[in-house]
């Protein structure tokens, strides 16, 4: 099976899974990202023309106006023309299929896509449909992948820890649901972490989890054990209907972040969310607000990243 | 119209024989097999030389489109892939727009099936109206206007009430009941194996469980109605484990499987690969070798093709939109073949599995070569290779898992009551 991310020479066509890239790719998107950052040094990170006449369509078919701000943010940063369609969560009920969709707009001479869906492999779909010299970037896509936010995160992890293969890491909440979790857990084991934990209550665990090669955890308080990153999920409100969860409250009782629970981790530990939080439900104020939480640059260097993507993309021949 | 079929390879698995043997074929049936029966002549000799004569294939279950879904495909559309694919008789779901509810459309589809004179088709009547799981069908009327069996296709019957008494029903009159166990609410939203893919994949998952709880309900139904329970496209270890123990209590309980099922896994969904969006999902590789070990030991009487023609727009989607199903008539053979040479089963027990055996479960003297049997035969070339390609096929369904595959085996003769229904030289 080829690999559809990868051109013949082995360079980046598609970004639509951190599954199945190789980890010099990994870590050159992460090189790449970081002389956008310290360009910018503290201050705001500065317009390069490396886009310059392309156009960049945000294909949003599940609404999100922050992944598609960050997304929008640095394409004009790569001084690309951009475009923002936000074409609701149900293509099928204007009567165009996902594909038609697709076609006309590359009848607009897009030279990138951005896709948010909210099917699993909606982003595969597209990437084997758009002509050769179209690059796909996965945005979201169901249940299944978000790589930009994977991998900003594992900026923001190498930021603060330097390196990957000392790490043990734990990611808490809503794995079963959620594509962060998967392309989290693709790229910490790719780029070396020997630790990799999560932590959820059985009900909101994929089946074969373990075979993604994590260690499993139902007790966060041995699961936040000696970790040096946490990593929470957002969890959506309508799991607490389809027998998921009980309550939000007893969720937060039991798996939100406390300090009180925090304090099982390395007092160096960062956290991390992918955002937006639920304060109160799977993390409390005082942690997010704390010295542990590196939230807010996560966002920073979310434009960061997107922009190395993205200028790596326009990059490949 | 008399035939001579010469040269072949004689292959009836119902009479276990697997000789160098003439057939001849008179006034629709066998007229002799071996030395032409006195004075026969014959007005057209078939030299089938290298090729393999068997009894026609009978497939229990290939959906026909008709009524209502005709943009998916025909009657003579999929009639026609059915002789192509050496298949003279088969069984249609009820799953049709309207179901297959009243006898009279029941009497409509066997008229138009008839005039079209391709194969045979036996309608398996809905169970219950609509298929909707509340009200009992007029089973008796139905038998009378041509259903062989009654089941819900893959519509759930949740109420176990009314299957208990759907059961009762259907064995006072000895009918058999054709049901696909499945769980609809652990099974609700699910489109692949709750295994390795679908977890890496992030596709909402089907359980095992889903198909062993609803299965244990109907075992436990048919033990207490006394009804004959077909089980409908196993497709897990456990499920076949449940119904070789029922079997081994002498259970009046049979099963099938799919061929999709016999040759795939969950590992060939790759990057979403909608063609293999099938219901049931296509499970681990543990439970596609526990569905060959009960084929090889008899707990699997059957082997389907699970024809489900899909149009292209359907499966271009994303996966778990995408509609289920893929076409199989015209790979019920080379499948079959590719099996008996991958398990080194000898081709006489194999090809029981699509010839005597269904036609058992559907209660038809078809399926076998003995003198005055039906001349419903397949005569094909078992080394001739050819590639799964939409132009390849007959079916309004270009729709396989197996596209791309280089298979063994085409058809190069269709007799079905002693006419040439489909006939082919490459």
């Amino acid at each position: 099976m080829n690999n559809p991310q990868l051109n013949k020479n082995g360079e980046l066509q598609h970004l639509l899974s951190t599954e199945g890239l190789p980890a010099p790719i990994l870590r050159n998107i992460l090189d790449h990202a970081a002389t956008f950052v310290s360009a910018a040094e503290g201050s705001e990170i500065k317009k390069v023309p490396l886009l310059h006449g392309k156009s960049v369509f945000n294909i949003f078919f599940e609404n999100s106006t922050r992944t598609r701000t960050t997304f929008e943010i640095a394409a004009k940063r790569l001084s690309a023309d951009v475009v923002n369609l936000n074409i609701g969560s149900s293509s099928a009920s204007k009567g165009e299929t996902l594909l038609d969709t697709v076609g006309n707009l590359c009848a607009m001479h897009a030279d990138m896509f951005v896709v948010r869906h909210a099917q699993s492999g909606a982003a595969h779909l597209i990437a084997r449909h758009v002509a050769p010299e179209i690059h796909v970037i996965n945005a979201g896509d169901g249940r299944h992948a978000h790589p930009t936010q994977a991998l900003l995160d594992m900026f923001t992890i190498r930021h603060f820890k330097k390196e990957f293969h000392n790490l043990r890491v734990a990611i808490v909440g809503d794995i079963l649901h959620s594509r962060v979790a998967r392309s989290q857990i693709h790229a910490l084991t790719t780029l070396g972490v020997p630790e990799v934990r999560v932590i959820a209550p059985k009900t909101l665990l994929p089946a074969m989890v373990g075979k993604l090669g994590v260690q499993v955890y139902h007790d966060m308080r041995q699961g936040l054990r000696d970790v040096d990153v946490v990593m929470m999920l957002r969890l959506q409100n309508e799991r607490m209907q389809g027998a998921l969860l009980p309550s939000a409250q007893e969720y937060f009782k039991y798996y939100g972040l406390t300090q009180e629970k925090l304090v099982q981790a390395k007092s160096d530990a960062i956290v991390m969310h992918p955002g937006p939080m639920n304060r109160g439900v799977e993390i409390d104020s005082s942690v997010a607000d704390g010295a542990n939480s590196v939230i807010l640059p996560q966002v920073t260097f979310g434009i960061a990243v997107r922009m190395a993507v993205m200028s790596m993309l326009a990059g490949a021949k | 119209m008399n035939i001579h079929i010469k040269n072949g390879r004689l292959i009836d698995p119902k009479n276990r024989i697997d000789a160098q043997r003439d057939v001849f074929v008179a006034e629709k049936r066998i007229a002799a097999i071996g030395a032409a029966p006195d004075g026969f002549v014959a007005d057209q000799v078939i030299d089938a030389a290298g090729l393999i004569v068997m009894p026609g294939l009978v497939d229990v279950a290939a959906r026909l489109r008709e009524p209502g879904f005709e943009y998916k495909a025909t009657l003579e559309s999929e009639m026609e892939a059915a002789v192509a694919g050496g298949v003279t008789s088969l069984a249609c779901p009820p799953d049709t727009d309207p179901p297959l509810d009243e006898p009279g459309l029941v009497e409509m589809l066997k008229h138009r099936a008839r005039s079209l004179n391709l194969c045979r088709v036996f309608p398996v009547g809905a169970l219950t109206y609509g298929l909707k799981g509340a009200e009992l069908t007029e089973m008796a009327e139905l038998t009378d206007a041509g259903c062989k069996a009654f089941g819900q296709a893959d519509a759930p019957l949740t109420d176990t009430r009314v299957l208990l008494r759907a059961m009762q029903y259907a064995a006072t009159f000895g009918y058999s009941v054709w049901l696909r166990p499945q769980d609809s609410f652990i099974a609700r939203n699910g489109v692949a194996h709750d295994g390795e893919v679908a977890t890496r994949l992030g596709l909402p998952s089907i359980p095992v469980v889903a198909e062993t709880v609803a299965l244990s309900t109907m075992l436990h139904l048919a033990r207490e109605t006394g009804a004959r329970l077909h089980v409908c496209l196993i497709s897990s270890a456990a499920g076949v484990e449940l119904v070789r123990a029922a079997k081994r209590e002498g259970l009046a309980v049979t099963c099938d499987v799919s061929m999709n099922h016999v040759h795939l896994s969950e590992m060939d969904i790759g990057y979403f690969d909608a063609n293999c969006h099938l219901a049931p999902p296509l499970r681990s590789l543990r439970d596609r070798d526990a569905l060959r070990a009960g084929l090889k030991d008899g707990t699997i009487d059957a082997i389907c093709s699970n024809h489900s023609p899909v149009d292209e727009d359907a499966k271009q989607l994303p996966f778990a939109e995408a509609e289920d199903g893929a076409t199989g008539l015209e790979l019920l053979l080379p499948l079959g073949l590719k099996w008996a040479e991958q398990d080194g089963v000898p081709l006489l027990d194999a090809m029981k599995l699509v010839t005597v055996n269904p036609a058992q479960l559907i209660g038809q003297k078809v399926g076998y070569l003995s003198v005055g049997a039906h001349a419903d035969l397949c005569i094909f070339d078992p080394d001739a290779s050819w590639v799964v390609e939409p132009a390849a096929l007959k079916s309004q369904g270009k729709n396989s898992p197996f596209l791309g595959y280089e298979v063994r085996g085409r058809v190069r003769y269709t007799l079905v009551e002693g006419q040439v229904a489909y006939q082919s030289n490459n």
